[in-house]
């Protein structure tokens, strides 16, 4: 399998990089100081893609990829991939799902409580020296406090089990309502922020959810209640989150995900009622190595003519 | 026509500090119409002219932690019936000369459980995924700068030992399950009716764990409980949680190891001297600090304010 060429399109994970290297012949998209020319070099060779939540494959890197068989990304989350020109060219798509749902869902409810209970900012209260002068202000309690989820699939599945565990009643928006599942389902994205003291965004990004969070739901979500995004940053209208936080419409916000990764807009950095997070809602080594293993393993039985482990496509 | 009072004297309720309850809600945290609050903050005189001032002895007194209800302060007041603290913590009150003088204590109860319990947990997060770390490392617009921010450790599958099994230590089991932990505990007495393992030892428990959650009182017998040797048996991946009283930990020793590597990182709301925090903590980033309010949101503290008024 040495002679097959994979091309990883962003650094992501050495361990991954080291397993691809074993079995294939890599080729690092970011390394070439002119990608054209990288293309046409191997284009006749390049039969796999590997890409993740920054980079993935569109249109025009598989129209200039003659060769393309698969592509593998190293993320659960496919909005960087053109999955139409994917299915149209019988290209195989793969993911990781699964294996990185739990940290997901760890880092939601792990930002709530950073969130209301101010821990980013006691954590530097106390870093400064500030104790010595007074105590910390009273924050908020996030046990029984209902939390409002977008999408209720595998994350937001798993962010609910969470939360129950704290007595947060627990409120749905999903494009239908799930039959089996005792949570309280709204038809609105805007009702389901009327109606929850914490609104998590959870559900997949494609061209119906970008900015289903818009100025409405914040103002709907109010000056007590906050926000929480472990989905995509195109989720959120972000201009509009900044005009609500920096003006109090909105009671806070924890983001894992920003539009223009890694660009943060300047104005909430000094917010104490703002946690930032550079993408790391799968950033544990136990989840990026099993995600890793998925995306060798697919292509290992895509090249070996077996079943594909993870198929999207 | 003339129309006669029956006047009743109500009990009197001392407070010689103001707690930080009463800074936040005000007067009506402790409003009563079955007491009558004698507030010695007010007044300029010491406090032995100032309770020999009032007109009637004092026979409550509500004892936030920050002043320590000595055998000396019992001795000022000779009509106390009851000591009611603001805390759950009652290793403030010299309980010896309370039983001797049989003066009743109550404490907070589990007003605050809920929110020590979700501290704990936070903490605990914080400190596995480097949630307040990444949180700095985004604000210092280090992020375009420096690329992807070191790994964090999993949640789940991880075994927990939490030490004390009360209405915390419980509150933070059953947290910590829906995360997919493994719970263990230690206690004074096994609690038969839990289902998760029972240590004697804590050192036992620590070497078996991934994290100890520190959630027990601070007594004779639990000062310094967790030393060196609990330390090393917990191991270089380990993380600890105190949302208890600082004095249960070997401080010295803890700042050592976690300057040395020798345990993982730390989430800490308590301390040995408050607010006093060593210094070489403040380098670490593994280490997430807090001071002291982890029971203090705003619906927790009204709660206190309901059981006050329960208790009496």
């Amino acid at each position: 399998m040495e002679s097959i060429g994979v091309l990883m399109m962003c650094p992501m994970n050495s361990y991954l990089e080291n397993e691809l290297e074993k079995r294939f012949n890599l080729l690092r998209f970011w390394t070439s100081p002119e990608k054209s020319v990288l293309l046409e070099t191997h284009r006749n060779s390049i039969r796999a893609v590997v890409g993740n939540a920054f980079v993935g494959a569109d249109a025009q890197l598989i129209n200039d990829l003659p060769k393309l068989e698969i592509v593998s990304s190293f993320s659960v989350g496919l909005d960087k991939i053109d999955l139409g020109v994917c299915k149209d060219k019988g290209i195989h798509v793969t993911n990781t799902p699964d294996v990185l749902t739990e940290d997901v869902a760890d880092l939601a409810i792990g930002l709530i409580l950073a969130l209301l209970r101010r821990l980013c900012e006691c954590d530097r209260y106390v870093r400064s020296g500030k104790w010595k002068q007074g105590d910390f202000k009273l924050t908020t309690k996030f046990s029984g406090k209902s939390v409002g989820i977008i999408g209720l699939g595998r994350i937001g599945t798993a962010i609910a089990k969470r939360a129950e565990a704290f007595s947060c009643p627990i409120n749905y928006y999903s494009r239908t309502v799930k039959p089996d599942v005792a949570y309280k389902y709204y038809p609105t994205v805007v009702d389901l922020a009327k109606n929850s003291d914490i609104l998590v965004v959870a559900c997949p990004l494609s061209d119906e959810t970008r900015h289903i969070v818009n100025r409405q739901v914040m103002d709907a979500l109010g000056p007590k209640g906050v926000l929480i995004n472990i989905g995509r940053g195109p989720h959120v209208d972000e201009q509009e989150l900044v005009k609500a936080l920096t003006e109090g419409r909105l009671g806070g916000a924890a983001l894992d995900v920003f539009e223009k990764e890694p660009h943060v807009p300047e104005e909430l950095f000094g917010l104490e009622n703002v946690v930032l997070l550079p993408h790391v809602g799968s950033g544990t080594v136990e989840t990026r190595n099993a995600m890793a293993d998925l995306v060798v393993g697919n292509l290992e039985a895509h090249f070996s003519g077996k079943s594909l482990l993870t198929p999207v496509v | 026509m003339t129309t006669s009072y029956i006047t009743q004297v109500l009990p009197r309720v001392l407070i010689v500090k103001r707690p930080a309850a009463m800074r936040v809600l005000g007067d009506s945290f402790v409003a009563s119409t079955k007491f009558e609050i004698v507030k010695a903050f007010e007044s300029p005189l010491p406090l032995p002219e100032f309770l020999a001032d009032q007109s009637h002895p004092v026979s409550a007194i509500i004892a936030p932690v920050h002043v320590p209800v000595t055998a000396d302060l019992i001795r000022l007041l000779p009509n106390l019936r009851l000591v009611v603290t603001t805390s759950t913590g009652v290793d403030h009150v010299d309980l010896v000369e309370c039983r001797r003088r049989d003066i009743s204590v109550a404490n907070a109860g589990s007003s605050y459980s809920e929110d020590v319990a979700d501290t704990a947990v936070g903490l605990l997060i914080d400190v596995f995924r480097r949630i307040s770390a990444a949180n700095r490392f985004v604000k210092q617009r280090l992020w375009p700068l420096k690329g992807d921010y070191p790994l964090g450790s999993k949640l789940g599958r991880k075994r927990i030992g939490i030490v004390g099994l009360g209405s915390i230590g419980s509150m933070v089991a059953t947290r910590l399950e829906a995360f997919g932990c493994q719970i263990s505990y230690s206690s004074r007495n096994r609690k038969p009716s839990v289902p998760y393992h029972y240590y004697t030892d804590v050192q036992e428990m620590a070497a078996n764990s991934d994290a100890l959650i520190i959630c027990c009182e601070l007594t004779d017998k639990t000062l310094h409980l967790i030393n060196r040797d609990v330390f090393a048996a917990l191991g270089k991946q380990g993380v600890i949680v105190n949302v208890a009283r600082g004095a249960i930990v070997d401080e010295d020793e803890l700042v050592r190891c976690l300057r040395e590597g020798e345990i993982g990182g730390a989430g800490l709301d308590v301390f040995e001297d408050e607010p006093n925090v060593p210094k070489e903590l403040f380098e670490l980033d593994n280490v997430v600090l807090s001071p002291h309010c982890a029971y203090t949101s705003l619906e927790g503290l009204e709660q206190l304010g309901n059981v006050f008024g329960l208790e009496y």
